[in-house]
């Protein structure tokens, strides 16, 4: 059995072939009206994305696919290449008309080099059938679509930071504004979505906006792909509405009675269980699919400990406020872990957090102080005053 | 290394330039197969692929010391990934780590000096709900457990050199 049922019920082509019969503007008024929000984490309306880059001028334009997942606790966008690859490249292709794009680019993380050969013999397959290359299925629209292997960089994610991978550079984001909708891959405008949200496209166009519509939440609509981990009985990829509250979720995947739960990776939000009745939407608790769940032995600062690591790690080190900022922080956890860390210097950090949030260049520096920043404020009595035996 | 090794490097660089092109967005897929097949990306071969796209060498440094595949220094037959990052920790990478190291006789981060394998941390490499995960070459293991480990090297041994039992290399997969 498809963990994915709505993925696994589409009918193949089925949507591609809506799109291909639709006019530009009505591809992307469709997707605008179902209200898609980007699935990676950050909710920028998908529609708004296209519309955009369809607005641009450009003698050519590019269709990304960023399937560079690196969030801890996120694994859905290689569970959909396995499983539904057809359906991202079917997305692909219809971004690709909507927008007047000629090519498609894969852009998958080196970590997951073992789905390349069944991604390339999909590509092949979609090719012979001609639903790739010149003039797809008569309809006059050529897209072609390759796969660039990225080279082990949690940053690549971020979409400035991928191109810049694409162009051949270092992958640190560049400012934006221009944004890559204009001035993307070459200068050219491009669309960069995420795996998901290619997949959800091609459903919406295969089902109509309202289909997508009567799911979730209103400012949040459709279901969402959601990579379950930690401690819980029932770990796994799981598809869930929008707005589904972080209770209703922990019931479904045995996870009851946990202490907390790392609502959108290392980069989102600590929840305690006196929030649990929080829903997950773009609205109150923001996420790309990840959920970590802690059980109620875990000690929050290792779980801080493993998370500033990471960041130190993955941090690209060109804005001072991330290059520093995440190791003053571990640093920080470090001496909490001693029980050496005063309430003052607690407090200057948890202002360096803040200073990060708003003074980094782009999402990493942004968002890595948030997990330090909410278990700080929800566990702040497991933190105080360690001896050395709790070490 | 001997003038003729330097001579087939260079000559593989060239194929390589003239198949996915001069332009500098050729880079990364060019680093990425001499690193595939070498091992290691150094300087003679960062000059050539330098010249190839018309940059300066440091300019290839700049990228390969960039990212973790291509600048990292394990250099054996087989490059062990572990995942360190917090599902597979939780889920007792650690134990896992001492196992290998104990099996190999290296740390983290070194190489065995007959030069087969080397030991790396990789972050989340999206398998978290089967950890502990870790990546040999480009295989993928799940649920490792400290009992495991040996096996799994005793699968590389077999697949490679000339007491090799299996004809398929792992890292061909």
């Amino acid at each position: 059995m498809s963990p994915l049922p709505t993925f696994s019920s589409m009918a193949p082509e089925a949507g591609l072939d809506r799109a291909l019969a639709l006019s530009r503007p009505d591809i992307i008024e469709e997707v605008k009206q179902s209200g898609l929000k980007g699935r990676g984490g950050a909710g920028f309306p998908t529609g708004m994305k296209w519309n955009f880059a369809a607005a641009a001028q450009a003698d050519e334009k590019f269709i990304i696919c960023n399937a560079d997942e690196g969030e801890p606790g996120t694994f859905k966008d290689r569970v959909i290449l396995q499983d539904h690859a057809d359906l991202v490249f079917e997305g692909m292709t219809i971004a690709g008309k909507a927008v007047n794009a000629q090519e498609g680019i894969v852009f998958l993380r080196g970590e997951y080099t073992y789905l390349r050969p069944q991604l390339e013999a999909a590509l092949a397959k979609r090719r012979k059938k001609g639903l790739l290359g010149k003039d797809i299925l008569g309809s006059g629209l050529d897209f072609d679509i390759r796969i660039f292997m990225g080279a082990g960089a949690y940053i690549c994610g971020e979409e400035t930071a991928l191109i810049e991978a694409l162009e051949g550079f270092r992958g640190e984001p560049r400012n934006r504004p221009p944004f890559p909708v204009n001035t993307g891959f070459l200068g050219r405008p491009s669309v960069v979505n995420n795996v998901e949200t290619l997949a959800c496209a091609a459903c919406i166009m295969q089902r109509g906006a309202a289909w997508w519509k009567a799911m979730g939440t209103e400012k949040s609509t459709g279901f969402k792909v959601f990579s379950i981990s930690g401690d819980c009985g029932k770990p796994g990829v799981y598809e869930f509405p929008m707005g589904i509250t972080v209770a209703q979720l922990l019931q479904e995947v045995a996870g009851v009675g946990a202490k907390a739960v790392q609502v959108g990776g290392a980069s989102g939000l600590c929840i305690p269980a006196s929030q649990f009745s929080r829903a997950i939407a773009f609205e109150d608790i923001p996420t790309g699919g990840s959920i970590i769940v802690f059980g109620q032995h875990r000690d929050m600062l290792d779980v801080l400990h493993n998370f500033l690591e990471f960041f130190v790690d993955e941090s690209c080190g060109q804005c001072t406020p991330c290059r520093l900022g995440n190791g003053k922080l571990l640093e920080g956890v470090e001496l909490l872990k001693e029980g050496k860390c005063s309430m003052a210097y607690l407090q200057e950090l948890c202002a360096l957090g803040d200073t990060m949030q708003i003074a980094s260049k782009c999402g990493l520096g942004q968002s890595s102080p948030s997990a330090f920043l909410s278990v700080v404020k929800n566990f702040r009595e497991e933190l105080m005053g360690r001896t050395y035996s709790q070490v | 290394m001997l003038m003729t090794a330097r001579e087939r490097l260079a000559r593989e660089i060239k194929a390589l330039a003239e198949k996915h092109g001069h332009a500098r967005a050729a880079l990364i897929p060019i680093v990425q197969e001499i690193k595939h097949k070498y091992r290691k990306v150094d300087d003679f071969a960062m000059q050539v692929i330098a010249d190839q796209l018309g940059i300066h060498p440091v300019e290839v440094y700049s990228v390969v010391s960039f990212y973790a595949f291509l600048g990292s220094q394990a250099s054996g037959k087989f490059i062990i990934r572990l995942c360190r990052t917090i599902s597979c920790d939780m889920q007792g990478k650690e134990r896992v780590m001492r196992q290998m190291e104990n099996d190999l006789g290296i740390k983290f981060g070194e190489t065995t000096s007959d030069g087969k394998f080397s030991l790396e941390w990789a972050n989340c490499m999206g398998m978290c709900d089967q950890g502990p995960a870790m990546l040999v070459n480009e295989k993928i293991y799940t649920h490792v457990t400290p009992e495991k480990v040996h096996e799994i090297l005793e699968e590389c041994r077999r697949s490679f050199g000339v007491h090799a039992t299996e004809q398929k290399e792992v890292y061909l997969v």
